[in-house]
């Protein structure tokens, strides 16, 4: 097995830097298989340049962030539709 | 479940370290004074910033280890040799020295009492630190839910949290001990990785619908969490964290 699969847990912190919620609390409805699972339950590759979220039912990239030079490249093409709990 | 509150832009603030505690001899937890931390929910993790003296940075998160009822927050690491920020937390850090911090992050991998049981946990090596925040968390609010802890390790040397077992026991806590490389002389336990055939004898069974935490290294957690699933447990009450360097 890959040991530098990581899960949503590994990228919170990342996203809470870009969105104002917690995100591993948030459903993503994935554009590759049309399953919805919270971003917490996501598999995380933390070992790219940034970081790739992918379907854990499906591998279809969900979400990638890449940060430097002091901006963020947020690439959300895999994500259909974000359920973000009220709070 | 509580939703995902709008916390506003994470920020980092400084903290101060109090006390230093050797849980093994690559692992040491670090009690640190943070004035403005906001409280956190147990199971939820810290970010930590080193600056160099160039201005390089590097964050890496750790779990939190105190309950959210303790005064100062607790952070147990485990040095990677490899690693640009453990080896300086686990071996060099003193009290009194200051660094960056910021949370609580995460709010998947969480438990309260409110969530209520049984609470099965599985831990790898340094994935019981979650756990034992979840543990502490149950024990501070004198909660009765039947609580199953079962510790995968490779050796008596690598437990941590070895002298609270004790208290785990008279709170009428399970801990469950499996030695995956060598077992304690005259140890009558189970010797062996997590298999089924250990998960039947030792798991909650899958009627009772117990909530389950799994925390460790990605192969320890893929195994266990689809044995449990193959044993009849509910994925949507499988909870997993996955261990591993998420440097930047």
């Amino acid at each position: 097995m890959d040991n530098s699969r990581l899960d949503g847990n590994a990228m919170a912190g990342l996203l809470e830097e870009i969105f104002p919620f917690e995100a591993t609390t948030v459903s993503a409805l994935c554009a590759g298989c049309g399953s919805m699972d919270v971003l917490g339950k996501e598999i995380v590759y933390a070992d790219a340049p940034g970081m790739v979220m992918r379907c854990a039912h499906c591998e279809n990239v969900l979400i990638r962030v890449v940060h430097g030079g002091g901006r963020y490249w947020l690439d959300m093409r895999g994500v259909i539709c974000l359920q973000i709990p009220a709070g | 479940m509580a939703g995902a509150a709008l916390l506003g832009r994470l920020t980092w603030q400084v903290g101060e370290v109090m006390e230093t505690r050797a849980e093994n001899p690559r692992t040491r937890t670090l009690v640190v004074d943070l004035p403005h931390w906001p409280g956190h929910r147990a199971g939820q993790h810290v970010d930590i910033r080193l600056t160099a003296e160039d201005g390089y940075q590097a964050t890496r998160s750790y779990s939190i280890a105190s309950s959210p009822e303790d005064q100062h927050v607790a952070v147990t690491v485990e040095r990677l040799d490899e690693g640009e920020v453990s080896p300086y937390l686990v071996d060099d850090v003193l009290p009194g020295d200051r660094l960056e911090f910021r949370g609580p992050i995460g709010g998947y991998f969480v438990w309260d009492v409110s969530r209520g049981g049984p609470l099965f946990l599985v831990a790898g090596g340094s994935g019981i630190v979650p756990l034992m925040a979840m543990i502490r968390h149950r024990m501070a609010q004198r909660s009765e839910v039947p609580v199953t802890l079962l510790y995968s390790v490779r050796s008596l040397e690598d437990v941590i949290y070895g002298a609270e077992r004790d208290r785990l026991a008279s709170a009428g806590i399970t801990v469950v001990n499996t030695f995956t490389r060598t077992a304690p002389e005259g140890w009558t336990g189970f010797g062996r990785r997590i298999d089924r055939d250990l998960l039947v004898k030792v798991a909650p069974p899958s009627n009772v619908l117990p909530l389950v935490y799994v925390c460790g290294p990605t192969p320890f957690v893929e195994t266990v969490s689809g044995l449990l699933v193959a044993l009849g447990h509910d994925p949507g009450r499988i909870y997993t964290e996955r261990f591993g360097a998420t440097g930047r």
